[in-house]
């Protein structure tokens, strides 16, 4: 059974975001997502500064057996991104809510984050 | 609920993630398909292939009737007992129906064809069998263990015992050695050195218990894919089908031409195709700069019209980039590139072998 974090909100798509205290959204992809794509190979994260809208590609995660899409859960600045990835892509894997975190934005609308799935709905999402 | 080998109880003990293949329950990782790879390149794994299917031909017709039925020539095993041949079955216009491995073995032949595509191989040979005094026995209660990698041989030995410990040590690659029920032949998917070995469904559990006690480990089809991927060996239904001949395959070295007089099945559509010159090849293609090459890909080839395709495309966990096995023009050069994601992506033409005996060979 894979970890779903009750702090955290969930896209349909499997992206996470978490509001940290200072503001700011934090994104990765949930434990769920890694286990079915498998072995993490590549992670291509947005960069610094881009504007991004609710729903944008912001990224690329490529394991060994598939690529799949990440999509901005929120829209904003991105104004972080994990570098750490470029050499231990396998933190996807490991640690998809610490370690394998993959960008961080500054919201336009933290509202945004409500209408994304709280950790029951993604539940029944991703047990579908 | 799919088919299930007699190692299914085994794969879920040891944390197997169980995926349908071809209709059978088998395991694709037992957490890491990427350590499982390493491990087979750098010391000893294992692959349940039970779900393959085992024939053995008998009969005075038997060695007629194949060299019928194969593009490969079984008289090459005439006089080497266990000898294995690798060979393509071909349709009447010459498509691969399916890629075997046949062996002489006493009485008569043993081979081993694909999974998925078992139905329309028996039904064929059932039916070409109509002429020849042959009889086909399939052997579903047989289990099938592939263990490879550098130490695959003395962990066998260490398992099997004394007894077995001169035959192995006397079989050449490409040999095999029969006792009773079970079969150990040298061969494998993995550009490793190892061995295929067949036994009794009931005695499988045991043997996959006990290699794994010996530090063997479990390998489920992720590995077996980056593997034979890296080592350039075809997947039916990928590098080849029913639409592509064995010459634009990398299948060539094993059409038998000669004698001219064998007369078996596909032969005169691809000797045509030989004699007007083949327009595709097989190629591998190695990329460099990050990126996944994935099936499917168009590859542009300068100078060419025509657009070639990945036919099978991974990450290479020995290599750390990406390589895929590509069908294109024969007139491509050393470069090429590759449409993936709306990019244009330059890639480096390789010869279809990326690594051989753990170490890189492009």
């Amino acid at each position: 059974m894979s970890e779903i974090r009750s702090e955290l909100k969930y896209m349909p798509s499997h992206e996470w975001a978490r509001l940290e205290e200072d503001g700011t959204v934090t994104i990765g992809i949930s434990d769920h997502a890694q286990d079915a794509l498998g072995d993490v190979v590549f992670v291509e994260t947005p960069e610094v500064g881009t504007e991004l809208a609710a729903g944008d590609e912001a990224g690329v995660v490529e394991s060994v057996k598939a690529a799949s899409d990440i999509y901005a859960p929120v829209s904003g600045e991105v104004i972080a991104v994990n570098e750490s990835l470029e050499d231990a892509p396998e933190s996807v894997n490991e640690s998809p809510y610490d370690e394998g975190w993959m960008f961080r934005v500054k919201p336009s609308d933290t509202g945004e984050l409500d209408k994304m799935l709280d950790a029951d709905a993604y539940r029944e999402e991703a047990e579908e | 609920m799919g088919n299930r080998t007699p190692l299914y109880d085994a794969h879920v003990a040891m944390g197997g993630k169980m995926v349908d293949f071809g209709g059978w329950d088998m395991p694709l990782h037992y957490g890491s398909q990427m350590e499982e790879h390493n491990k087979v390149r750098t010391a000893a794994g294992m692959f349940d292939v039970s779900h393959m299917t085992v024939v053995d031909i008998d009969g005075d017709g038997a060695r007629d009737f194949l060299r019928y039925l194969l593009a490969n020539d079984v008289a090459r095993l005439d006089g080497k007992p266990g000898k294995a041949l690798y060979t393509g079955m071909l349709n009447e216009k010459g498509g691969v129906i399916d890629d075997l491995i046949v062996y002489l073995v006493d009485p008569g032949y043993r081979m081993v064809v694909n999974c998925a595509t078992r139905d329309r191989d028996l039904a064929w040979m059932e039916q070409q069998a109509e002429s020849f005094e042959v009889s086909l026995s399939e052997r579903p209660q047989l289990a099938m263990v592939a263990i490879q990698g550098p130490e695959a041989l003395d962990r066998v030995k260490e398992v099997l015992g004394v007894d077995w410990i001169a035959a192995i040590d006397d079989l050449k690659p490409f040999q095999s050695v029969a006792r009773g029920d079970w079969f150990v032949g040298r061969t494998g998917y993995t550009g490793e050195d190892g061995v295929e070995i067949m036994l009794p469904g009931e005695d499988a559990d045991g043997f996959w218990r006990a290699l794994a006690d010996a530090g063997v480990a479990p390998c489920g089809l992720g590995a077996r894919d980056t593997l034979r991927l890296e080592a350039g060996l075809n997947l039916y239904g990928h590098e080849m089908d029913e639409d592509t001949s064995p010459l634009v395959a990398n299948m060539g070295w094993t059409v038998a031409w000669q004698p001219e007089e064998r007369d078996f099945i596909g032969r005169g559509p691809i000797a045509e195709e030989k004699a007007a010159g083949v327009k595709q090849k097989l190629v591998g293609l190695v990329l460099e700069e990050r990126g996944v090459l994935r099936a499917d890909q168009p590859v542009v080839v300068d100078g060419a019209d025509e657009r070639g395709i990945i036919t099978s495309g991974t990450f290479s966990p020995t290599l750390g980039h990406s390589i895929a096995l590509a069908r294109v023009p024969v007139t491509v050069g050393d470069t090429a590139r590759v449409e993936m994601r709306k990019k244009l992506v330059p890639v480096k033409v390789v010869k279809p072998c990326f690594v051989r005996n753990g170490k890189s060979v492009v």
